[in-house]
């Protein structure tokens, strides 16, 4: 696949199509590949990688990107054409300085649930058909690729580019995956316990903004919490009020918008599962006013931005709250 | 320093019977800034309003507090009462104590205790507001009527009576409406031809009034005073100036199966047709769905026969710009179709007929020349069932839950008239009930009962069967004798609701002009401003706004003619200065605001900015019209980054308030 895609991006290159490629490139250590710009076939040839581990999505750089003079190639995996798509709505990215080769992905493996195992020292880590021979610096390592699968992965939501130029493979589809369910299941809490689950989960944050420097949907000129005019901007959380509402508020923000892409939950160093808090809005939107898929197209209103006659009413939304 | 003063009104009994004011005063005179707290038994009276004043005066104020009734009764007093002494209007805050206090609460103790809460937010809020100046723009003395009706009509001629220059956009090939579909009118019983047509004419010859029949609206860009309307002129296929319409070609043209749409389709027209005898304007129209010329180039007779060389079978679509200061929608109504209501077997049987089309019956210039006959068979009718509420007042989704309003008086009139012309047939009304308010209305449909002898049945008809040996067989049920009837009746007429026309919905959203759950254009105000649209500049004429009959839609149509005066007499108007706008260096262009204003306020720039490194980069950022909007704050809750903000209503003021209310 990386050979393929390498060869690809030397074509278009070749014959002019596009002036520079967005991709990952390898980092410090054999898992953590990182979104890289690639500006000749050289480069492509010395640092370019497609692997389990090249999660990034990388629709996001293409902001900036798509500003610039020429054409930018970019490989999207289904799940990135949704926060492209949802990007070029709300006209944050120059469609026409874009290229874009939609890729195939099997899902992206979790380093954490690797390291879970006991395995510690990792020198490389390769694939042969769903079995994962690791090599460390104790030794050799076996594990099934489905156990380190990341959560998002279990949980995709499709396997279909929603946009592309030109693709590569096959095209899957709009998949009916499980992901609310682990929200049913803090529903299903009382208010005592969902709250001890949130207070345990964010009391962890360290406000590093990774999340929100990660995630396409938080992409404002100027983001509020850096804003001192906003009434809201700090750093640090000086008590465990800030520590909640700062990630509230953030899926406040984005409701609507996110594409449930999970880089919020990816990045986070402390493992929150920040995802749940956006899953949470996307499935009460689902079903307030109807299924609502972020980034599925350029054309249609979100349902938060728009008014039907078939609305439903605030005291609904108030009702379910009180519970 | 902030210099603030508050005043709290007694309001009589009103707010000081359940709100201890005295307390209230006091407790806001220790509130930061506050200079001066006082109360008074009636703040908005000349004696409470120069108490304000002089305060103002006296302790040089920065901005005062009105503890007293909603904004929406005394706000504008206060903003008067300050401005006349030099304070910034806009430095004047209300706390609502009585209708958010004094009136929903009982325990004094409780409502103080809220009033002093409610006295502090606005202090708080007070503290952050801004002097602001409203601006001015000029308005375009020129108004659009969208639709040519009764309505239309009777509000063009008013205006261009104050010597304005108006536009009538009329879809069909002429005005007039469906008045002049109608025969006869109620209560008066005079020819509707006879009391419109003059009118029509008087359209034509007023050169302040300029018709463009067979035209559309097709985009609206602007706001209040200052509209820019593009309307399209639909080919018709004939110069208009050419046109002498003198009707040969409509003789001469072979097609002769088109149906007739001016008299319901009852009868058959030409493919190029004059609508009726008295059109307004009187030119020829080619109906392309029919014309053989224009559907496969064989024909032409038509522009061999006319003298005047109108025929243009080349003529494309046509669109004008024009800028009005005014919009007038006054685009009427048309019966409901009937296709879900098998149980009256209207699309069975010929002689089962719509009101409408009864008027087309029994009119001289209808299909029969005004003797009535059935469709079926062209024989007399001796038994006429008249079905009231057809899709009126229904709790179901087949029809429509208002009244229609109108179908109780033509009902009767029809009654009459038939009972008048021929009284040998034998008239059955049913009904549900018979709603007469109006001038001279019950006396009329008493007259159709005691003297005319129309048998007024209460009771709702079940089924109409038609027989082969060409009667309809009606059931039907007496309430009052709570009986089951069965009536051999020759000819069934149903009163079937109306509905806002079609063009209405669109033409809504493209004047970001509200509309309710039935496609009624709703009004700033249901008692009010009845014949304003929330957004300003856009009047309501006629039975867009609701079903009306012919005198109230001329009333209305002549009050919407006097808004529009009012506002084509101003040579600019001030715009309100609590408006939205956006911090460009926070702006990302997204569009969440522009797809949540309501006013169609809020364009994109693509702007040049300077960066730090000297470079420039361009950004689409969000640019408010201060006209357009409104200041409703849709945009800045929608706004991602918090770039849009609302003048007199800042997300910071916003958050103080809270702040204050929850310390």
């Amino acid at each position: 696949m990386q050979k393929a895609i390498i060869e690809k991006a030397k074509l278009l290159l070749a014959d002019g199509t596009v002036n520079r490629v967005i991709g990952w490139k390898k980092g410090d250590f054999a898992y953590d590949s990182t979104p890289a710009v690639f500006n000749s076939a050289e480069e492509l040839d010395k640092d370019f990688v497609y692997d389990d581990f090249t999660a990034a999505n990388v629709s996001k750089y293409l902001i900036k990107e798509s500003q610039k003079e020429g054409r930018v190639l970019v490989f999207l995996k289904p799940c990135d054409t949704y926060s492209f798509n949802q990007l070029i709505k709300e006209h944050r990215i120059n469609r026409d300085n874009v290229y874009i080769v939609g890729i195939e992905c099997g899902g992206k493996l979790d380093i954490e649930k690797i390291k879970a195992k006991g395995i510690s020292g990792i020198q490389s880590i390769t694939n042969n058909d769903g079995t994962l021979t690791i090599e460390t610096l104790y030794g050799t390592e076996s594990v099934s690729a489905d156990d380190a699968m990341a959560e998002r992965c279990l949980t995709c939501k499709s396997k279909k580019h929603v946009v592309y130029d030109e693709l590569m493979g096959e095209d899957g589809d709009v998949l009916d995956s499980n992901r609310f369910d682990q929200v049913a299941e803090l529903e299903n809490m009382t208010a005592e316990e969902r709250y001890e689950f949130w207070r345990s989960q964010l009391s962890k944050c360290i406000r590093c903004n990774a999340c929100r420097n990660v995630c396409p949907a938080c992409s404002c000129e100027n983001c509020v919490f850096d804003n001192p005019n906003s009434g809201i901007a700090n750093k640090a959380p000086a008590d465990s009020f800030e520590e909640n509402m700062f990630h509230i508020i953030r899926a406040f923000h984005v409701a609507g918008r996110c594409t449930d892409c999970g880089e919020c939950s990816r990045v986070c160093p402390q493992n929150i599962p920040l995802h749940l808090l956006n899953r949470k809005f996307i499935k009460d939107i689902n079903e307030l006013y109807g299924e609502y898929q972020a980034g599925a197209d350029t054309e249609s209103r979100a349902p938060l931005t728009n008014y039907t006659q078939n609305d439903c009413e605030p005291s609904v939304v108030h009702e379910r709250g009180v519970e | 320093m902030q210099r603030i003063g508050v005043f709290v009104c007694h309001c009589g009994t009103n707010i000081a019977a359940t709100v201890d004011v005295k307390a209230v005063a006091e407790a806001l005179q220790h509130e930061p800034g506050v200079v001066i707290s006082k109360e008074y038994q009636y703040m908005c009276s000349e004696a409470g309003q120069n108490l304000v004043k002089d305060a103002i005066k006296e302790y040089n104020l920065s901005g005062i507090v009105i503890c007293s009734c909603s904004p929406r009764m005394h706000e504008n007093t206060f903003r008067k009462a300050a401005a006349s002494v030099g304070l910034n209007p806009y430095l004047v805050e209300v706390a609502n104590i009585r209708e958010q206090c004094s009136w929903i609460h009982k325990d004094m103790e409780e409502a103080t205790e809220k009033a002093i809460i409610l006295g502090r937010a606005a202090i708080a809020k007070v503290h952050l507001n801004a002097p602001l100046t409203a601006g001015e723009s000029p308005v375009a003395k020129r108004a659009l009527v969208i639709g040519g009706g009764i309505a239309g009509i009777q509000t063009a001629l008013d205006i261009a009576d104050a010597g304005f220059d108006v536009d009538i956009v009329e879809k069909e090939p002429t005005i007039g409406g469906k008045m002049t579909q109608i025969d006869k009118t109620f209560p008066t019983l005079d020819c509707a031809a006879c009391i419109l047509t003059p009118k029509m004419v008087e359209c034509s010859q007023n050169e302040k009034i300029h018709i463009h029949s067979y035209s559309e609206v097709s985009d609206v860009k602007g706001f209040v005073g200052n509209f820019t309307v593009t309307i399209k002129k639909k080919a018709r296929f004939v110069d208009e100036t050419k046109c002498t319409g003198c009707g040969l070609c409509t003789e001469k043209c072979p097609q002769k199966k088109v149906p007739n749409l001016f008299n319901l389709g009852l009868d058959y027209r030409r493919a190029i047709y004059i609508p009726f005898a008295q059109a307004v304007p009187k030119v020829a129209t080619i109906d392309a769905d029919y014309c053989n010329m224009l559907k496969n180039g064989k024909c032409g007779v038509c522009a061999k026969v006319c003298s005047a060389g109108a025929i243009n079978y080349e003529q494309k679509d046509e669109y004008i710009e024009q800028k009005y200061g005014a919009i007038i929608v006054a685009t009427g109504y048309n019966p409901i179709k009937l296709d879900k209501y098998d149980e009256f077997a209207y699309s069975q049987c010929p002689d089962v007929v719509t009101s409408l089309e009864l008027e087309r019956l029994m009119n001289a210039a209808g299909p029969n020349g005004g003797t009535l006959l059935r469709p079926s068979d062209k024989s007399h009718p001796h038994t006429i069932v008249f079905v009231q509420c057809v899709g009126s007042r229904c709790d179901d989704s087949k029809g429509k839950p208002y009244c229609s309003k109108i179908c109780c008086m033509y009902t009767a009139k029809h009654a009459m008239l038939i009972r008048e012309k021929y009284p040998d047939t034998d008239v059955y009304v049913f009904y549900i009930d018979v709603r007469t308010p109006g001038k001279n209305f019950d006396e009329f449909y008493r007259r159709a009962v005691e003297q005319y002898g129309v048998h007024y049945i209460k009771g709702m008809v079940g089924k109409v069967t038609p027989k082969s040996d060409g009667k309809i067989d009606v059931q039907a049920s007496d309430l009052l004798s709570n009986e089951q009837l069965h009536i051999d009746a020759d000819m069934v007429v149903l009163a079937t609701a109306i509905e806002p026309d079609k063009t209405a919905r669109p033409l809504a959203t493209m004047l970001t002009a509200s509309m309710d759950t039935n496609d009624f254009f709703t009004e700033a105000h249901a008692k009010l401003r009845p014949v304003e649209s929330p957004t300003a500049g856009i009047f309501l004429s006629g039975a867009c706004q609701g079903p009306k009959d012919i005198p109230e839609t001329v009333a209305q149509a002549g009050a919407a003619a006097s808004k529009a005066i009012g506002l084509l007499c101003k040579d600019s108007i001030t715009c309100n200065p609590c408006v939205a706008h956006s911090d460009e260096l926070m702006c990302n262009g997204c569009s969440s605001c522009e797809k949540v204003c309501p006013y169609g306020a809020i364009t994109y720039l693509d702007k040049e900015f300077r960066m730090p490194d000297r470079t420039t980069k361009i950004r689409r950022v969000a640019s408010v019209n201060p006209a357009v909007c409104q200041g409703c704050g849709a945009c800045t809750v929608a706004c991602p980054s918090g770039a849009m903000d609302l003048n007199g209503f800042s997300n910071s003021q916003i958050m103080a308030e809270v702040d204050a209310i929850c310390k």
